[in-house]
């Protein structure tokens, strides 16, 4: 079973006249990682909803774990994301006034996981992160932007998810933290053996990976930009 | 949701405390007017009780309720002693309480009246008037004062007063050669009859005995032991407080003496002139209850807009939530549980003030306007106010709060 399975998939933003998203067709097998290499606009982020399941396209068929996205409720597609994937935003990953702890616990609320299990595995993730305990009960405002970013990954594996998303995670970072971030991200992802989808315009990050897609390369509309161009 | 909705308000404390003033300050104004409103209708209406009938001379029945049981005013005309003595007798009459009004001392209105008074006057719930010291009269130059009275003065038993011709503080002429002594104080009733200084019908005449054509004339005057004072008629009173057999004979006997054909009397009927009264101050009372209102709907009006406005400096917040897997709905209900505890506090920080600001005027408010308030507001109006203004803020923070709603629904994660 693939984790991700793509046929003929087309997104229209409401009131645009132009598919913004025409994807004839991708698969990911479980497991497996992928870098997504995509200048902004290319239609990277509406893939991402697409994927999370807060956008649902007009045609075609996106099915995750086996799941046809499309014939869920929206009740239950907010559910799915909230077990199954974890996303890591390229910034404001935290809610900003509550604690790291309070973060965490917010996530895996909505995934139904019990409290003392998010708790021990926090620790576990704080340990894997080289983040010190004490953080947890710091207002992720008052963290680095580089803490940040690694609280953002233990926030995206709290709820154990089958997989995770990456957009541009790494762009905030400078190149030493970025390193670091990348090496902690691969070691956690290693660890709970998580489908893994890392959008990116940084080409030298693709060594990370399994498998390097252009998104020009499954989007019609995005290779029909660049071709306009 | 709660942990979230809280620290999110904490984290915009700024906007928030100004919003949170703004619906304290309107709370305690809704609330304190429809206290004072609910407090001076129940003193109102609790001033006399029990009453069938009051006769006067003839004259509007709100000008008779307002000078013989609120003490505000003069009477027109007196009713003379031989009609009294006729009413009295007739077989409807089941007792009697004479008022002759007019005198002063220091300030607070002299009654002249009978023993009856003490015995058939009611007021609130068919509470008797109860001396708190001493006992009725027993001598025409015996006095009864109300709690007020004595609290303020700080008279007595058996202290000698000076009653003074006409009404006002000061006055030129007093009766020094005729001290009334104090024989009872009354127990506090929150009634007019705390400000009022009870004396004998005698007593009453005594003092204008010594007078010719509104002179003083020292010879004329009695003294205290003078035996012309056991021999002393009233020959007028000003109003008559009437008990029946029964009250069936009310209108009967109301039409008789408004027809009485030695003098023109107008007899009512207490209750029914209370309630014309209270209707024309109870338009005021409207006014002010309305005008609080619109007050709160303007600060409900103002936490809506503020919640409003957050949305945009919010904006990634609230995608962060549905990006970890929260429903639309849980954005909903965050900004509906926000308004909801602001008004929450706002209602009882405004109680709270209220409350703060009955006890620090307490004082004053009954020394200046004999108003004697609760401290602790606690009339169903005032729990509906609350629970309505609650109910108000839930309702319109809907239009913030499905705006949320709907932002939410197609979005691609990062930012609503």
């Amino acid at each position: 079973m693939s984790a991700i399975s793509i046929k003929e998939l087309k997104y229209t933003w409401p009131g645009s006249d132009e598919p913004t998203l025409d994807m004839p067709s991708l698969e990911v097998e479980q497991g497996g990682s992928v870098f997504l290499q995509g200048a902004s606009g290319s239609g990277k982020s509406t893939l991402l909803g697409l994927l999370a399941g807060t956008l649902t396209a007009q045609s075609g068929s996106l099915k995750i774990l086996g799941t046809e996205i499309a014939s869920l409720s929206a009740r239950q597609r907010d559910r799915f994301r909230a077990e199954h994937i974890g996303i890591v935003f390229q910034q404001f990953n935290l809610i900003p006034f509550l604690t790291v702890s309070g973060n965490l616990r917010l996530a895996s609320r909505f995934a139904n996981k019990s409290r003392l299990d998010t708790e021990s595995r926090a620790k576990k993730l704080m340990e894997s992160l080289r983040l010190d305990g004490s953080i947890l009960e710091r207002r992720a405002d008052q963290l680095s932007v580089g803490q940040q970013q690694r609280v953002a990954i233990a926030r995206a594996f709290i709820n154990e998810p089958e997989i995770l998303f990456a957009d541009e995670p790494t762009s905030a970072l400078d190149t030493e933290a970025r390193d670091f971030f990348m090496r902690l991200l691969m070691s956690v992802r290693e660890m709970t053996d998580c489908t893994m989808i890392f959008a990116s315009h940084d080409s030298s990050l693709a060594s990370y990976f399994e498998t390097k897609i252009e998104i020009t390369e499954i989007n019609r509309v995005a290779n029909k930009v660049t071709s306009d161009v | 949701m709660f942990e979230v909705a809280l620290s999110s308000l904490w984290s915009r404390r700024g906007s928030v405390m100004l919003t949170l003033a703004s619906l304290t300050i309107s709370m305690a104004i809704v609330i304190g007017v429809e206290h004072v409103r609910a407090q001076a209708e129940n003193s109102f209406v609790r001033t006399v009780s029990g009453v069938d009938l009051l006769v006067g001379a003839r004259t509007s029945q709100i000008n008779l309720l307002l000078y013989s049981v609120f003490r505000i005013g003069n009477a027109t005309n007196n009713i003379q002693w031989q009609s009294y003595q006729d009413i009295n007798a007739r077989p409807e009459v089941a007792w009697s309480i004479p008022f002759s009004l007019g005198d002063s001392h220091r300030g607070y209105r002299v009654l002249g009246t009978s023993n009856d008074h003490f015995e058939y006057f009611q007021y609130g719930d068919s509470e008797p008037l109860r001396f708190s010291e001493g006992e009725q009269f027993s001598h025409p130059l015996h006095a009864v004062v109300g709690s007020e009275v004595a609290q303020a003065l700080q008279y007595e038993v058996a202290q000698e007063i000076i009653v003074a011709h006409g009404i006002g503080s000061t006055s030129f002429v007093n009766h020094d050669n005729l001290p009334f002594t104090i024989a009872g104080v009354l127990a506090p009733t929150g009634t007019p009859v705390d400000r009022t200084i009870h004396v004998t019908l005698e007593g009453i005449e005594a003092i204008h005995l010594g007078y010719q054509n509104g002179i003083q004339v020292a010879a004329l005057a009695p003294t205290a032991d003078d035996p012309i004072l056991a021999e002393l008629q009233p020959t007028q009173i000003t109003a008559l407080l009437l008990g029946l057999e029964s009250p069936m004979a009310v209108f009967g006997l109301q039409r008789a003496i408004n027809n009485y054909p030695s003098e023109p009397l107008t007899a009512i009927l207490p209750a029914v002139a209370l309630g014309e009264l209270w209707q024309i101050i109870g338009t005021l009372e409207n006014l002010l209850s309305v005008i609080s209102i619109l007050v709160l709907t303007a600060s409900l009006l103002g936490l809506s807009t503020m919640l409003l406005s957050s949305l945009r400096e919010r904006r990634r917040e609230l995608a962060l939530y549905r990006a970890v897997g929260a429903r639309p709905s849980f954005i909903l209900w965050l900004i509906e549980l926000e308004a909801f505890a602001m008004t929450a506090v706002a209602a009882i920080l405004g109680y709270l003030v209220v409350v703060a600001g009955i006890t620090l005027t307490q004082g004053w408010l009954s020394e200046s306007f004999a108003l004697v308030i609760d401290t602790f507001p606690s009339t169903p109006g005032i729990w509906a106010y609350m629970a309505g203004a609650i109910v108000a803020a839930v309702v319109l923070t809907l239009i913030p709060a499905t705006l949320a709603y709907y932002r939410s629904l197609g979005h691609a994660l990062q930012s609503l």
